[in-house]
């Protein structure tokens, strides 16, 4: 076993773990910890992956952004008076069964399927290229979503502000 | 044991969805289904960037992992709207009590 691979079993046990720790624990703010230290644990799939300037948007965008704003619904759609920080579950089993059966079902069709894997290259800095790209080939889609983020800017602010009390 | 190629990392992402679709279909609490999608989410964008080392050779795919999570961050804030203004109107996040479309 190589260094690599060693950081790749780490990596992927802390992501896992932590996975279900957001998934089976009953406290909300266990699971949005687990699931903080899951988006780090992707981070560093990215980074074996060669992906360095994605593994910093995804500690910028998901543990520094999307996980604040989770935290912060949990906090305010919560009573803090008593057990209501808890978070009840239904049909715990036959949920595992049928995630654990299409689960088996991809790892059976991933492992019979023949990848025509070429040769790696080795891995080299991507900012660059990623910059280029983005100015060049997708240039309409980087425009079109960034005009789907105001837009979702502006309705998140519309639908979530105050009605005054008629 | 095989040396870790592509196919480890599309099962790590195939667990992970597979976590991610227990917690969307399990969680009566709003915020944590809202979890769940984001680690399926998580999940898609492993294999994006698994495909763009092992089998593309160049950047497409890591571009679209920038997409998906430009879309996912827009995506959480909406829904997250949504769902403080079902508990402004209801009182709770639990999925299983705003089943009514009546103020």
């Amino acid at each position: 076993m190589t260094t690599f691979d060693v950081m790749f079993y780490v990596i992927a046990a802390l992501t896992l773990f932590s996975a279900s720790v957001m998934v089976f624990g009953r406290n909300i703010i266990y699971n949005a910890v687990g699931l903080l230290l899951a988006f780090v644990g992707v981070a560093g799939i990215y980074v074996m992956l060669g992906a360095d300037f994605l593994a910093a948007t995804q500690m910028l965008i998901y543990v520094g952004g999307i996980l604040v704003l989770l935290l912060f619904g949990v906090m305010l759609s919560q009573r803090f008076s008593g057990a209501e920080m808890r978070t009840g579950t239904l049909r715990v089993w036959p949920a595992i069964l049928v995630c654990a059966g299409i689960a088996a079902i991809l790892v059976r069709v991933i492992t019979s399927n023949p990848w025509n894997v070429a040769t790696s290259a080795e891995m080299q800095p991507t900012v660059h290229n990623l910059g280029y790209l983005l100015m060049t080939d997708y240039l309409i889609p980087f425009e079109i979503v960034s005009v789907l983020l105001l837009a979702a800017l502006v309705g998140a602010a519309f639908i979530s502000r105050r009605r005054e009390v008629q | 044991m095989t040396p870790v190629g592509l196919s480890h990392f599309l099962i790590l992402a195939a667990i992970l969805f597979a976590l991610g679709l227990i917690a969307v279909i399990t969680k009566r609490n709003a915020v944590t289904v809202l979890m769940g999608v984001e680690l399926i989410i998580n999940a898609a964008n492993i294999n994006f960037i698994a495909f763009a080392r092992y089998l593309d050779k160049d950047l497409d795919g890591q571009v679209f992992g920038i997409f998906t999570i430009i879309i996912a961050a827009a995506g959480a804030a909406v829904a997250l709207a949504i769902v403080l203004n079902i508990y402004q109107q209801m009182q709770s996040v639990d999925l299983d009590e705003a089943d009514s479309l009546a103020r």
